[in-house]
């Protein structure tokens, strides 16, 4: 006969404090996402530079909430937090690297 | 006079697993190296994407003169328009919007389902991996729609040089501009989209463990927290593929 499961464990009540915390960067995450349209929809066509200046700030900002708060990278030990970020400075270095080779292709084809 | 040897027990043997690097399980310190190696290949992917893009001519009229041609990249708002049941209504990235807003709001059901588990709170952690679930399918869902759009094409489609008219876009030919285009739309997003895929099925098999009450058993909900890495990841990810390829 299979003993019918019984639960002793008794689950902690709930800390409001960081249920509300929780909430309050899912609300800047959403806040930050509607900027974006707005930006992108109601800011004249001539501001492009300008556009993709805010639109690149504005990821970073939600990028470092996703990854600080919600995967808990601030909060971990900093030599841990440092391992993670620091190898990412490889793709700033691809990224120059790369737009450089761009410019000598379109250079080539129609400068 | 007895031979007396201090012993300091708290200075473990630091080569003999006697201590954890990082004060970070193992597990938990795999997934966050396995991540930073998919956050290069998903940069690696955006980079790319600029790359080809910077090589081709841009579009140098007003936008609302904007038509699709072979000769220019498109702009993303011009193409990422449609919305389902809109047919015809022209929505510039409302959709994809929607799409982020859905992804987000999974991500945050996701960080309640770790809450929860750290508190033993097995219920609370069924009824978030629900959601967490629930909002992964319906952005797949949405991708599919949003795929099938953009292969189909509008109705208009668009005419080649040689007068031909060409409908939505494959490997080979685009109607919203250079190929590259859309094999990257494709590459891009596709690779985005099966790691959702795989986040929705390994959120899942917790959900799974945290129901028949393994987790419970085991007396730690850390699975939940490493799933959760993987897929506050996914949405990370997503965050930049907007940016990159829809807005800018």
């Amino acid at each position: 006969m299979i003993e019918p499961e019984v639960s002793t464990i008794k689950p902690q009540p709930a800390d409001k404090k960081k249920i509300f915390k929780i909430w309050w960067v899912a609300g800047i995450l959403a806040l930050v996402t509607a900027a974006e349209f707005y930006v992108a929809l109601q800011f004249p066509e001539s501001w492009k530079g300008f556009k993709i200046f805010l639109f690149i700030g504005m990821t970073f900002i939600k990028a470092g909430y996703i990854v600080m708060e919600f995967m808990h990278l601030g909060h971990e030990q900093k030599s841990l937090m440092w391992t993670i970020l620091i190898p990412t400075a490889f793709v700033v270095w691809l990224l120059g690297a790369l737009f450089i080779q761009a410019d000598a292709i379109y250079q080539a084809i129609y400068g | 006079m007895a031979n007396s040897v201090t012993v300091n027990t708290s200075n473990k043997d630091l080569w003999a697993g006697g201590a954890e690097p990082y004060k970070a399980s193992y597990g938990k310190l795999m997934m966050w190296f396995f991540l930073i190696s998919d956050a290069f290949t998903f940069s690696a992917f955006l980079i790319a994407y600029g790359v080809i893009r910077f090589r081709h001519p841009g579009y140098e009229g007003t936008l609302s003169d904007f038509s699709f041609s072979q000769t220019y990249w498109p702009i993303p708002e011009k193409v990422f328009e449609a919305f389902p049941f809109f047919h015809g209504v022209e929505l510039p990235l409302v959709f994809v919007g929607l799409m982020t807003f859905i992804l987000i709001l999974s991500s945050v059901t996701m960080v309640l389902a770790v809450e929860a588990g750290h508190r033993m709170d097995r219920q609370g952690v069924e009824k978030w991996m629900v959601w967490t679930i629930f909002g992964g399918l319906v952005f797949l869902g949405c991708q599919a729609w949003e795929w099938s759009h953009f292969i189909h094409g509008t109705d208009a489609g668009s005419r080649l040089l040689d007068g031909s008219i060409i409908y939505g876009a494959n490997l080979q030919l685009n109607q919203y501009g250079p190929p590259d285009f859309a094999a990257f739309f494709f590459f891009i997003t596709g690779f985005h989209g099966f790691h959702v895929f795989s986040g929705v099925a390994l959120n899942f098999l917790i959900f799974y463990q945290a129901t028949v009450g393994i987790l419970e058993r085991r007396g730690h909900y850390e699975m939940v927290e490493k799933v959760g890495l993987y897929w506050h990841f996914v949405d990370l990810v997503w965050v930049f593929v907007f940016t990159f390829f829809y807005l800018v």
